[in-house]
């Protein structure tokens, strides 16, 4: 079970949090026209890295918010999380 | 009662303590602190089971988790466990064993037959035989297969023990209580850090329980209990036997399997049978020890034949011997104080030891005591069926591949030793990639993967000097990381007896013309010569040749045969070990119970149950609850015999006639606030809520960014900038997390806040034609005129003195009314409701009727909203804006979206307007046509319409705007039945709408 840091709680158990996918990917704005490519793009192609990889996940047994993690999908190891608002480097 | 083979002095256990039991029917007796094997080697037996594919008699081989072979069926407690190990369980007042894997009995075994047969059974054989035909695998080899080679018989009682998860943190984790991790332990508490101890067995002190050694001049016992006692009396000390650290997950995460109460006779009714502890530890000291390896030689497998580190664990704490002519077969000085030990108390050992004559400390303490040591010596194979009787020993010559001399020997027991292998289980679990030492021929732990420690034996230090040194230094350092102190403690002074070189030899070879079985894997019968088999077949992997096999892959996870496989096939394959690699370790380390891994989880504890708060009224009336996720609804408020069928049909025709009320707590409900709120909802829904005044509801569609349909619900407006919206009761969660994802990571711009209230109100629908009429009872002082009050019209009004709000919304399709109070209310309100409703002919109606007048009405629910219909599937076109974006919008203007045979909602009946169609049902053209019979759309709602009194269905179907008046036929295999049915429009009943808005 992965031990994640909330930026808001601090260090809680993996069962506190559901997973919320790719966390670079960004939505086309609203009310602006966008092709049919980057729509797809957006709602269905994803990379399936192995190693970095930025996710969200939501600490839904805790503050709610959707933070950042970013995990080795090999190893599980968490190099660092923040808040959505935040950058990861 | 006499026990023949119980010492008079020695040992661990309690004397003043009889314990009776039975074995095989048989009524025998031990002592408080035994283990169901040393009672049963106490008292002569060593005949315990059957091997698993050639039924060969089986008795003990090790003292605790290495064992093989006794795995017994134990009754105790009250319950019936399979596949116990004798070595590790505990007896216990009344505890009765059974023994596996044999039929009519252990004695006389059927299945023994196999052993004669051996040379059609080898490696790989079941894949080889039972391939053709293809059909008889499940039918007829499988079940064969299955009762000729079972374990023990699992228990179908339902199990009424009590189980508990427990979650604790702490600094370092110490597993094992041997001399490295009691020495670790105590360097970190006196550091002040938290720890915690685990020790598997009951009694703390490991290796220093059985070996003579001293400690600063005490025994080794002695000085274990002192530090035991030691650290029990300090604070931040938590220290705990019969607890098994099983499993070292991620992020510094281990499982520890804790026998609370197996032992116990008498035990208070909370008490836990076992308890399953998740630890986040910030560091881990592996000090799990070593397990003894054995030697290969032919029937070694004989009962009588023992570990012989083993064979001195049951004299030293248990007080009882093995045998009373013990062969003791040696690579290594470990085995001599074995042979001290049966010595000490009047026991001639012959050693065997396969070195050249040589000397060391051991070697010349065995010799002044008169020892009868035989150099170059080993044993070829031992005779004897149930029992060793004798052994057939040779004398090796320099090559270690001939004989010089070959003779037999009187003995009845056998202690080997093969050299130790570290117990490197939970070091690899946790990632670590172990590596070869050639020093000790074994693996052990490389770099750290992630806070795991390993010391003494674990890490391949066999002294205790060292593995004292190694636990006292790493248990301080990695503790001061921590807690910022560092206590000086002066390393004890040790007394032990040094070792000398052990030899590398692990498979005795055989004379010309000689072929018994040598076993590598006990409990899986692998032998020599199939791993040979596999080899010689191509197999190369160890990987592979594992499965081929079955190498290792029993219960007890190759913990005695691995290494000695590895070596095997290195000198096969004439490669080094470390070439051959090793096979992965996965937890649990041993066995675990369901019951633990389960813990509280069980039958009303599986899950949370949710309540409305009108729960009492509906129990106390007779209510059938469903299921809604945690929810528990009314399914149908049952009056005197009816059936489901009989009381749905009189609810619902109630409400069409008169009026229900429904319980519709369960409903999600989130408040959603803020300047921006409208905004944000015109972003979420499908349809425009711009111009949404205050005081009105809409309905509205919310969409999956793929264009699916996600959920819908009806959201009003309560003042400028507040609004409340529904949700079906099974996407609450989910929609609330989807919103807060838009509102967090997308438009974070948008001023809006969201937040449950599920919980904060009660709801109860009044519908049917005479609703209005029971409303303006309920609200005598309030206009609910059509006109005052109208279709998807909103108000705030006292409902009896309590504050309330009154939706005009409908889920049934008829006049209908939700009235929501504060929860604690609710009741209050239900009963009122069922008290003013009386003249109106009110009766309340369960989720059955609900999806009844639903179904009629055409409106859909989950069974079409399945995350595969778009709006215009399910006929909601009509509230997707073309002027605004939204959620999922772009997605609509997918090609398959908008060919012209796209799939859409249809009304079903069948033809002779009685058959009921079960949902799930596919349709098609020709219910005779050949398989696979193309399939055109499938049921998904089923009612029988109250308003027509005939079935009626809803179902999503190919080009189903263009099916109307067509006719086919509804198929459901699992129900044996096939409808012809025509195709009608979904809005069954009141097509217009009229009835809502009247």
């Amino acid at each position: 079970m992965l031990y994640i840091k909330c930026p808001y709680c601090g260090l809680r158990a993996q069962k506190e949090f559901s997973y919320g996918g790719d966390a670079t990917v960004k939505r086309p704005n609203i009310n602006e026209e966008v092709s049919s490519e980057d729509w797809d793009n957006f709602v269905y192609m994803r990379k399936s890295p192995r190693g970095k990889h930025i996710e969200l996940w939501q600490h839904i047994a805790g503050c709610r918010q959707w933070i950042k993690v970013q995990r080795d999908t090999a190893t599980h190891e968490i190099f660092q999380t923040a808040k959505v608002t935040e950058e990861i480097r | 009662m006499s026990q023949p083979f119980r010492l008079n002095k020695e040992g661990l256990i309690n004397r003043n303590k009889k314990i009776s039991f039975t074995f095989n029917g048989k009524k025998l007796f031990g002592y408080e602190g035994d283990t169901i094997a040393s009672a049963l080697i106490a008292n002569g037996i060593h005949l315990v089971g059957r091997s698993f594919k050639y039924h060969r008699p089986r008795g003990f081989f090790g003292a605790g988790v290495e064992e093989p072979n006794a795995k017994l069926q134990v009754e105790f407690n009250g319950h019936s466990e399979p596949n116990v190990n004798a070595t590790e369980m505990e007896l216990v007042e009344g505890l009765s064993a059974t023994s596996q894997n044999c039929w009519p009995s252990v004695n006389f075994d059927i299945g023994a037959i196999n052993n004669f047969l051996k040379m059609f059974f080898p490696a790989g054989f079941y894949y080889k035989t039972f391939m053709w035909p293809k059909s008889f695998w499940y039918k007829i080899y499988e079940p064969f297969i299955r009762k000729a080679a079972g374990l023990g018989v699992a228990s179908i009682e339902k199990d009424k023990e009590r189980y508990e998860h427990k979650f604790e943190y702490c600094d370092l984790l110490v597993t094992g209580s041997g001399p490295s991790g009691l020495a670790s332990a105590y360097a970190a508490a006196k550091n002040g850090a938290k720890v915690i101890l685990a020790e598997d067995k009951p009694r703390f002190g490991g290796t220093l329980l059985t070996d003579d050694v001293s400690i600063d001049n005490l025994s080794g016992k002695d000085w274990a209990e002192k530090i035991i006692n030691e650290l029990k009396s300090m604070p931040n000390v938590t220290v705990k036997n019969r607890s098994q650290v099983f499993g070292y997950y991620d992020h510094n995460m281990l499982v520890m399997f804790e026998r609370v109460s197996d032992h116990l006779e008498k035990k208070s009714k909370f008490t836990p049978r076992q308890r399953l502890w998740y630890i986040r530890a910030k560091e881990t000291i592996l000090s799990t020890g070593s397990i003894e390896r054995p030697i290969v030689f032919g029937n070694n497998d004989t009962p009588g034949i023992f570990l012989s580190a083993a064979a001195k664990e049951y004299m030293k704490v248990y007080g009882v011997l093995v045998g009373k002519k013990p062969l003791i077969f040696t690579n290594n000085d470990s085995a001599y104080e074995t042979a001290l030990e049966f010595k000490k108390n009047n026991v001639e050992p012959i050693i065997l030891d396969t070195r050249e004559e040589h000397s060391s400390e051991l070697i010349d303490e065995a010799k002044s005591k008169g020892i009868d040591i035989r150099f170059s010596h080993g044993v070829i194979v031992a005779n004897g069926y149930k029992k060793v009787k004798s052994a057939k020993i040779g004398k090796l010559n320099k090559d270690k591949n001939s004989f010089e001399k070959i003779e037999t020997v009187d003995c009845d027991c056998i202690c080997v030793s093969g050299f130790w292998t570290p117990s490197v289980h939970l070091a690899s679990q946790s990632g670590n990639k172990l590596k070869y030492e050639e020093k000790i021929d074994a693996f052990i732990p490389d770099k750290k993967k992630q806070h795991e420690t390993s010391v003494g034996a674990a890490n391949g230090s066999f002294t205790l000097e060292e593995s004292l040194k190694n636990g006292f230094e790493n248990g301080s350092n990695l503790s001061a990381k921590i807690t910022d102190t560092k206590t000086e403690i002066t390393i004890p002074n040790v007394n032990e007896k040094k070792y000398g070189a052990h030899d590398k030899f692990w498979c005795m070879p055989l004379p010309k013309n000689e072929n018994p079985k040598r076993f590598v894997d006990f409990q899986n019968d692998v032998s020599v010569s199939d791993i040979e088999i596999a080899l010689r077949e191509g197999y190369r992997s160890i990987e592979h040749v594992k499965r081929y096999t079955t190498l290792g892959m029993a219960t007890d996870q190759g913990r005695t045969s691995n290494l000695n496989g590895l070596q095997l096939v290195s000198n096969i394959e004439n490669k080094i070990v470390p070439e051959v690699g090793h096979t992965t370790f996965r937890p649990p380390f041993t066995p675990i119970t369901i019951g633990t891994i389960v813990g509280r989880e069980v039958g009303m504890e599986y899950m949370p149950t949710r309540k409305t708060p009108m729960h009492e009224w509906h129990e106390k009336n007779n209510a059938v609850f469903v299921d809604a996720g945690a929810w528990k609804r009314p399914r149908f408020y049952k009056q005197g015999s009816e059936t489901l069928f009989e009381a749905s049909k009189r609810e619902a025709k109630n409400v069409r006639e008169n009026v229900g009320i429904c319980d519709v707590t369960t409903l999600g409900k989130i408040d959603i606030k803020g300047p921006d709120a409208a905004e944000f909802l015109n972003r979420v829904y499908t349809n425009a809520w711009m111009k949404l005044p205050v005081g009105k509801a809409r309905y509205g569609l919310m969409l999956r960014e793929d264009g699916i349909v996600m959920d819908d619900g009806t959201t009003t407006r309560i003042s400028e900038n507040h609004y409340h919206m529904t949700t079906t009761t099974a996407q609450a969660a989910n929609v609330l997390s989807h919103l807060e994802y838009y509102l967090q990571i997308v438009w974070p711009e948008l001023n809006v806040n969201v937040v449950s209230t599920t919980e904060q109100w009660a709801g109860a629908a009044i519908a049917g034609p005479k609703s209005r009429e029971m409303l303006s009872k309920l609200y005598p002082d309030l206009d609910v005129s059509n006109e005052a009050l109208p279709f998807m019209g909103y108000k705030e009004a006292e409902f009896f003195g309590v504050p309330s709000r009154i939706f005009r919304i409908s889920f049934s399709g008829e006049l209908a009314y939700e009235i929501n109070v504060k929860s604690d209310h609710g009741m209050f309100m239900w009963e009122k409701m069922m008290e003013v409703g009386k003249e109106f002919g009110n009766q309340p109606y369960g989720t059955e009727a609900l999806s009844t007048l639903r179904i009629e009405m055409g409106h859909v629910a989950g069974p079409e909203l399945d995350g595969r219909t778009i709006p215009s599937d399910v006929s909601l076109n009509g509230l997707v804006s073309k002027k605004k974006d939204f959620i999922g919008k772009n997605s609509l203007g997918r090609e398959a979206f908008n060919v012209e045979s796209r799939q859409k909602i249809v009304g079903l009946i069948p033809i002779d307007r009685k058959s009921s169609i079960p949902e799930g049902s596919h349709i098609v053209q020709d219910q005779n046509a050949k398989l696979p019979n193309p399939k055109l759309g499938h049921v998904s709602s089923s009612c029988w319409s109250v308003e027509n009194n005939n079935p009626f269905s809803l179902a999503i179907m190919k080009d189903g705007k263009n099916m109307i008046g067509k006719k086919f036929f509804a198929v459901s295999p699992l129900k044996n039945k096939s409808i012809e049915v025509e195709v009608i429009s979904s809005h069954y009943v009141d097509p217009e709408g009229k009835r809502v808005r009247s």
